[in-house]
């Protein structure tokens, strides 16, 4: 796996992600808040102006929570210009949401992901599939976001983002041409038969050896992958409309499987789809300083 | 609000659910937290700031395990949990 330098390629890297909305100014706004979601393989910033999205960073996360949500919020305070000082509330989420040092409270992962849903996807959805790093979650919620259902599975690696690097890396695919990979195949193979990532990968490397193309061995995972996640999925129900967050929701390959097997189409958003936590901590964010009323300073 | 708590693995699903919005003002004065001969139940604050029963975090991963305890093969006709939460909020998965 070294390439021509002897240096060892990381495939499964993803592109880390900033972005602001240059066409707001906020210095005119009343309220800004932020979102910070320290995931356990990314973590993302988002800023929001009087409830709208103006920014967002996505990064991977490093060792040190704390590091990793100044780093996030850092990226897009540095390219708008803005100050921690200027952001009026600001909302941890995620696995190391009680390690963000300048966060006024902290908000499970699951209730944000609702919220931040309802805005990306609009208040007709129903039924969200988180595919984060490390675990998968089903949430059904109403038409304000709010949690109705959940389940979270956070004990198996299967049908999370960090099954999918390991695929990317053991295959020597970069990340990002899984899901196109995985339809150029002559025919559809059956999913790989583990549910664990560890075996999986130990089946993958046995179809190879059986004659079984890159491609297809990729296209047998994306199966097994969507497979894992639908069975989760009809334990609580599916209800249109159906949204799906985290980074495995830009890898088409298990999506369009998804899609498959549930008979329904994901709602299409012109957002990055991992930003969903965050985005949701900072509408917490500003619905809590509307009750508040007077502005506070980011602890 | 349905929180499960709880895994699906090559074994099985082993899902506690519970159903908050029973937790609300709860007629059995919180029997679940006494009624689990483990001490998986707690009471938390929710993100809508309602104080509702959860099961606890170190448990969340072995309750395939932790439960067999009050299953039939343990001796048990009902499950303890389930008996002490009249208001039917407790439900198990398997």
């Amino acid at each position: 796996m070294a390439d021509t330098a002897g240096e060892k390629k990381e495939y499964w890297r993803w592109q880390e992600n900033c972005w602001i909305d240059e066409s707001k100014d906020w210095r005119s706004a009343k309220i800004i808040t932020a979102g910070i979601d320290v995931g356990s393989v990314s973590s993302q910033a988002v800023i929001c102006v009087d409830g709208e999205l103006y920014g967002f960073n996505s990064m991977r996360t490093g060792n040190n929570s704390p590091d990793s949500a100044k780093n996030a919020i850092g990226g897009v305070l540095e390219k708008s210009g803005m100050k921690l000082e200027d952001v009026h509330y600001v909302v941890g989420t995620g696995y190391g949401r009680v390690n963000v040092p300048f966060a006024h409270k902290a908000i499970t992962e699951i209730a944000c992901h609702a919220r931040g849903a309802n805005y990306m996807g609009g208040n007709g959805i129903r039924t969200i599939l988180d595919m984060g790093g490390q675990d998968c979650k089903a949430i059904h919620c109403d038409e304000k976001g709010k949690v109705t259902n959940f389940l979270m599975n956070d004990k198996c690696a299967a049908g999370t983002g960090r099954g999918m690097e390991v695929i990317s890396d053991l295959m020597q695919i970069p990340i990002a041409e899984l899901g196109a990979r995985s339809f150029d195949v002559d025919e559809e193979p059956n999913a790989v038969s583990s549910v664990c990532v560890v075996f999986a990968k130990s089946e993958a490397l046995g179809l190879l050896k059986a004659g079984y193309s890159k491609n297809k061995v990729v296209a047998a995972y994306c199966q097994a992958m969507a497979e894992r996640v639908v069975s989760l999925l009809e334990r609580i129900g599916v209800e249109k409309d159906f949204f799906i967050t985290g980074g495995i929701a830009k890898n088409p390959g298990v999506v369009k499987r998804i899609e498959k097997l549930l008979g329904i189409q994901a709602v299409q958003t012109k957002y990055d789809s991992q930003i969903a936590g965050a985005l949701g901590a900072a509408l917490f964010g500003y619905t809590l300083m509307q009750k508040q009323g007077a502005p506070a300073k980011a602890a | 609000m349905i929180a499960n708590y709880g895994y699906k693995d090559g074994s099985g699903e082993y899902y506690i659910s519970i159903d908050t919005d029973k937790c609300i003002s709860c007629p059995a004065g919180r029997a679940c937290l006494t009624a689990c001969p483990k001490g998986m139940f707690e009471i938390i604050t929710d993100d809508y700031d309602d104080e509702v029963a959860a099961v606890k975090q170190s448990f969340r991963r072995s309750l395939a395990f932790d439960c067999t305890g009050c299953k039939p093969a343990g001796g048990y006709s009902s499950l303890p949990c389930m008996t002490g939460c009249t208001p039917g909020a407790i439900k198990h998965s398997w």
